[in-house]
């Protein structure tokens, strides 16, 4: 048992750290991730109601500053930190990857890894031919291609494999029909990688596809979702019979569910929200002592605040060491599950914890919204982070799936 | 980093669960809870040939010379069982000998600890039920009658311990006494209440010295320990007169640590228990554990007891490299390890329904030394405090 770096993870995150120092931006520096910035599918408000637009037609190509950071990270490979190198990536070990992700969530460097990065390209790796690979993986190292993912239907939310979306084969390509929902980033992608049902007849998990399909195909509408924050992160996607060529199929036609299952798996293991809780956690800590004095605190009226701080603060830790245990496992060749499920849950009911924390230590001001309001304790985060905290326990399998999962996978406790 | 055990390290858990397993059954842990000393001499021989007993002693003074790491290893394993008697109090004396004693003194004590031949305990807690520096009001006072002669300086011990785990069956006590102003002069704070505290090896059976057995809600053997004029030798005193809370600190941080890797072990095997349960009992045709509403419970048991004990791992490494933090990480750790553990046999009564409410059935066990532990060393909220404290908030 050692809570320290071996020698050499010690001068991984030497060189890490001087990376960061040298060559991150201070304006692309993400100041607090979870309470009301991007992260959280906060972003900006968007007024009035945002019209449907074709697939695509959002997508640019990232230029400025942020352009410049995908270079630096670029000509080390940590575009794709955990990708072979073959495939352009850097190879990184499990632990040179969290180091990676740890030091650069203290950084409040943006963090690494797109959807394509993550999702699509461990995913091509695993199952794809080499044609998509060459086809794809450059295009997600280089920034061309944004990818969104589309598998959450209106129907089809915990119980996925129920999806309705079908694919049906005509000639050489699928025609895709039905809608997708809760679609991340679908406004600024160009490619999705999608299930749809092929054969309605077998059983729900065995009749399912995984493609990938060029977003500006004719017959894609995206419709911007306006979440209850104000702003819109996400977006419902209507297919009316688009055409996806038949060699977008990835793995075998009908075992998508199982393709796609890999997909997810990558999903959680991470240490990037764990190092955000635990600022955050240390940003209410200063902002209390700061404000000390002000009306716009509490805590000199409400000795509870004090003490629900510190609890935040003692969770946070637990929520950090949660986290260690799932790369301490994958260090080890294990693959985590229900332990990765133990980290999701627990951190997303945290930062719900941390939300309502702020709110209370700023009492009547909580009410504020506006950013630029001097009635606004810093610049209205807490009252903002508190309404899109909401979805931390919803998306990417909601608490109630974690705790099945953690029970009947983890604890061997029978279904049904 | 690596959370894993070492070879070394998984060797002794697996030989202490295998023994304990063997020789700390259920039914051993029941004959204690009526039995007047509370422990087995003869399992106490056992485990001190395995070296238990030196475990973190050096070599140099007949211990086995391994680390704390090691030791929270092994007392987690004593969670699990359930092991009745002073394993853990002995620990926490030897502890206060390797932090707190001079030469001479670690020589002439530690190798009867680390055979075996003799039982420590620590006397710190008092009827003032506080875990700070002003709760310490045991007094020692220099001894007029030896004070006059040549390297005779003694002192005289008057006041009361409370809650003293097993000082009735031990050979020593380490004595938390006050040896500055008895009483806290009006209008002062913590800071001068820490100063004035020394630390004493005395004899358990001096003359002057009572035990009298409290009994408590594990069951376990605690006592209200009497001083009446107890005579103590100077060189009985560990440390520097009236310096000891500095050092009393350390020992007490990794005196709270141990606790909590009871505690990972007790709630780890409340949790197994129950979860097991659940799979084995069946109403309304099938086994209670296909119910959402335990298997969502049984998920919040995993994530507590997961949390218990990697945030204890987290406390006992600071503690043990002697980290800048280690004052901090003792704070997050108990303060957690008492709520978490307490939820989890809650809950584990809870999931037993009926049959866990009896006597006969093992869960009980659980649930009533959780209670203990969870107030030894303070609990959740002392805790809270002092890190609000060392936050600044």
């Amino acid at each position: 048992m050692k809570l320290t770096d071996s020698p050499e993870e010690a001068a991984f995150r030497w060189e890490v750290r001087e990376f960061l120092e040298k060559e991150l931006p201070e304006r692309i520096r993400v100041r607090s991730r979870l309470m009301g910035g991007e992260g959280l599918g906060g972003g900006p408000e968007v007024a009035g109601r945002p019209e449907a637009r074709s697939g695509g037609q959002g997508f640019r190509l990232e230029g400025g500053l942020f352009g410049q950071w995908r270079e630096k990270l670029a000509e080390r490979g940590w575009i794709a930190p955990a990708w072979p190198k073959e495939y352009g990536g850097a190879g990184l070990t499990t632990m040179q990857q969290f180091i990676l992700n740890e030091e650069f969530a203290e950084a409040g460097a943006p963090p690494i890894g797109s959807m394509g990065v993550t999702m699509v390209g461990p995913t091509l790796i695993v199952h794809g031919t080499e044609e998509q690979k060459a086809q794809h993986l450059p295009k997600i190292l280089r920034g061309e291609a944004i990818w969104c993912q589309g598998f959450s239907e209106p129907g089809s939310g915990s119980d996925l494999a129920s999806l309705q979306t079908r694919a049906v084969r005509d000639g050489d390509d699928y025609v895709i029909n039905g809608q997708k929902i809760w679609t991340s980033g679908a406004q600024t992608s160009n490619w999705m990688f999608m299930l749809a049902r092929t054969d309605p007849e077998a059983p729900k998990h065995r009749g399912i596809t995984y493609f990938l399909l060029d977003f500006t195909s004719p017959g894609i509408t995206v419709q911007p979702l306006i979440q209850m924050s104000g702003a819109a992160g996400f977006n419902q996607v209507y297919f009316d019979n688009v055409r996806v060529p038949a060699r977008n199929v990835v793995g075998e036609v009908n075992r998508g569910w199982y393709v796609g299952t890999t997909t997810l798996d990558f999903e959680r293991s991470g240490i990037g929200s764990a190092v955000g809780v635990r600022k955050t956690v240390e940003s209410l800590i200063r902002w209390a002592k700061e404000h000390a004095e002000s009306d716009q605190s509490t805590t000199a009226r409400n000795p509870l605040v004090r003490y629900e701080l510190v609890d935040r603060y003692i969770e946070a830790t637990v929520a950090r060491m949660l986290s260690y245990r799932i790369v301490d496992m994958q260090s080890r060749g294990m693959i985590p599950n229900a332990e990765a499920s133990i980290a999701k849950l627990f951190s997303t009911e945290l930062t719900q914890r941390i939300a309502r924390t702020a709110m209370k230590m700023v009492g009547l001001y909580g009410l504020a919204w506006d950013r630029e309001s001097s009635y606004s304790p810093s610049r209205a985060e807490y009252s903002r982070g508190y309404v899109n905290s909401v979805g931390q326990t919803i998306a990417g399998g909601t608490s109630e799936i974690q705790r099945n999962i953690i029970a009947q996978r983890g604890l061997g406790m029978p279904r049904d | 980093m690596d959370l894993g055990l070492s070879e070394e390290q998984e060797m002794l858990r697996q030989f202490a669960r295998d023994f304990l397993e063997k020789e700390c059954p259920e039914s051993h842990v029941r004959d204690m809870e009526e039995d007047d000393r509370g422990y087995s001499q003869e399992l106490w021989a056992k485990m001190a040939e395995q070296g238990w007993m030196g475990l973190v002693v050096p070599e140099a003074y007949g211990g086995v010379g391994m680390g704390y790491l090691d030791l929270i290893i092994l007392v987690e394993e004593f969670g699990r069982a359930l092991v009745p008697g002073p394993f853990i109090p002995n620990c926490v004396a030897t502890i206060a000998l390797l932090e707190a004693a001079d030469e001479a003194q670690k020589q002439a004590h530690l190798p009867a600890i680390a055979s075996g031949r003799q039982v420590w305990t620590l006397a710190f807690t008092e009827p003032s039920a506080r875990f700070d520096a002003a709760g310490v009001r045991l007094a020692a006072q220099r001894d007029p009658s030896t004070s006059l002669r040549v390297g005779g300086d003694g002192y005289v011990l008057n006041g009361t311990k409370l809650f003293i785990r097993d000082s009735h069956v031990a050979d020593k006590l380490v004595v938390v006494a006050r040896t500055g102003p008895s009483t806290l002069r009006p209008g002062s704070g913590q800071a001068s209440a820490e100063d004035g505290v020394s630390l004493f090896a005395v004899d358990a059976g001096a003359a002057g010295v009572r035990h009298t057995p409290v009994r408590t809600i594990a069951s376990d053997k605690q006592n209200e320990v009497r001083f009446e004029n107890v005579r103590v030798p100077a060189a009985a005193r560990l440390g520097e007169e009236g310096r000891a809370w500095p050092v009393f600190q350390r020992i007490a941080n990794k005196a709270t640590v141990l606790e909590c890797a009871y505690l990972v072990g007790l709630s780890q095997q409340a949790f197994d228990i129950t979860v097991n349960y659940t799979k084995e009992r069946n109403q309304f045709g099938r086994p209670i554990a296909s119910f959402q509403a335990l298997q969502h419970k049984a998920a919040d048991m995993a994530t507590d007891v997961d949390g218990c004990r990697y945030i204890t791992y987290k406390a006992a490494w600071a503690v043990a490299e002697d980290e800048p933090d280690a004052d901090e990480q003792v704070h997050v750790a108990k303060a957690w390890v008492s709520d978490a553990s307490r939820r989890v046999v809650a809950n584990a009564q809870q999931m037993h329904g009926g049959i866990g409410f009896t006597k006969d059935y093992k869960i009980q066990l659980y649930f009533r030394r959780q209670k203990a532990a969870e107030l030894a060393w303070g609990d959740a909220d002392f805790h809270r405090e002092g890190l609000a404290q060392a936050l600044g908030i």
